[in-house]
């Protein structure tokens, strides 16, 4: 039985955990609301990307002199996996959910005889792949000191990718981020940027008349670093909104669960007082009874 | 003529323009060129400069974007520039860009040499 004293220290300790995990909570619905505007307005821009993107590759045939981004090298023998995680925890399964999907894809990619190599962006991912495929790893983007991620954080990234890959260093890249469907869901998803998969364009007659300055395919080769740096960027504004969302959802369970705990000790302290003044009454009345 | 072009100029972070304007100039890598309502569709790319908004039909440029590259695209509907960085002309601080400038050629970066030389251009003029 514990004594009344450690039971109060308990119920005080987990109070203090209970406002800490709320203050969390209402953080983390706050910076979802920034996150979700900053998604929200980068939408027109990939929009618009994407159909650009689908009306130049219903007009360019893929043939072995296209650039090697929408190509490839001809060969899928080296696989870099870009692992987008967050850069703190106590985010419920946000980071564990995706470092599985990515720890499946590099499980079956080595099963078939493949190398593969790891990208972190954001820490947070990289434990779990550092303990057990630490040489795989190639680099990691610290995001640490960036409070909202800007387009230049994107391009950063993605260029780094595209210079490893035309240095040769691999041949197919997938990156790894949380699409945000809710509050209360988010999808780990794995999408392949390189070589870059092209929107079926079923809209080729529509738009025959247009003019191209220059010709299609150096708009092509011009666009599709581009598209790649869109591409991250849309990852990492999803990752953003997905790692509140899921801090949201975790630090409600939190501050449900200590209510939950605290009830409960409460009930503890107050029949273990009550027995202590029972016991002592029957002390006093049996000592008088005794005269 | 009373007709107006619907123009649209998104960055990746956020849309910043959207208006119906009379005429846009827009610096494409084969040469400047003005859409007018009714443009033939077309795609160019965009070095870097200035693009020119003509709010008034026939009236002087009212509004001018530095754009770093981008994107430019013409449809039945109207014209839409994706740019990677815009900034409004007004906003260029001339002698921060001259400053670049400099350490950009002592550097030998001529990408930056380049983008400089054209933001200068378009805050002078």
């Amino acid at each position: 039985m514990p004594s009344l004293k450690s039971l109060k220290m308990r119920i005080t300790s987990v109070k203090s955990t209970q406002k800490i995990t709320k203050a969390m909570k209402m953080v983390a619905a706050a910076k979802l609301r920034r996150a979700q505007e900053a998604a929200e307005a980068a939408r027109p821009y990939s929009v618009r990307m994407a159909a650009v993107m689908a009306s130049l590759a219903s007009r360019v045939t893929v043939g072995p002199e296209s650039p090697r981004l929408l190509a490839g090298t001809g060969k899928d023998q080296v696989h870099l996996l870009v692992v987008c995680s967050s850069e703190r925890g106590l985010a419920g399964g946000f980071n564990s959910n995706i470092a599985k999907l990515a720890r499946r894809t590099l499980d079956e990619l080595l099963g078939q005889g493949k190398t593969v190599k790891l990208m972190f962006v954001g820490k947070k991912a990289r434990a779990p792949f550092a303990r057990t495929h630490k040489d795989l790893i190639v680099g990691t983007v610290d995001m640490a000191h960036i409070k909202n991620v800007g387009f230049a954080d994107a391009k950063a990234v993605a260029d780094d990718v595209v210079a490893r890959f035309e240095a040769g260093e691999f041949d197919v890249a997938h990156l790894f981020f949380s699409t945000f469907k809710s509050a209360l869901t988010q999808e780990p998803t794995r999408l392949q940027i390189i070589p870059a998969a092209l929107p079926a364009g079923g809209t080729a007659g529509a738009d025959a008349s247009v003019e191209y300055e220059p010709d299609e395919e150096s708009i092509l080769a011009d666009l599709l670093p581009k598209n790649l740096a869109v591409q991250v960027f849309r990852a990492l504004l999803e990752n953003a909104a997905s790692e509140q969302g899921s801090r949201m959802t975790a630090m409600d369970s939190a501050t449900r669960n200590a209510g939950d705990m605290i009830n409960k000790l409460s009930i503890t302290y107050n029949r273990t007082r009550q027995a202590a003044i029972t016991k002592e009454l029957i002390e006093i009345i049996s000592g008088a009874e005794a005269l | 003529m009373a007709e107006l072009l619907d123009f649209e100029l998104v960055s990746p972070e956020r849309r910043l323009a959207k208006a119906r304007v009379a005429m846009v100039v827009v610096p494409g890598v084969e040469g400047d060129f003005g859409v007018l309502p009714g443009h033939a569709p077309m795609m160019s790319t965009i070095r870097p400069g200035a693009i020119a908004i003509h709010e008034a039909d026939g009236g002087p440029a009212t509004q001018r974007f530095f754009i770093d590259g981008g994107f430019a695209e013409v449809t039945e509907i109207g014209l839409t520039i994706l740019a990677e960085r815009a900034t409004p002309v007004a906003d260029i601080d001339v002698a921060a860009v001259a400053t670049q400038l400099a350490a950009a050629r002592t550097a030998g970066d001529d990408a930056a040499i380049a983008r400089l030389e054209a933001m200068q251009a378009a805050a002078t003029n």
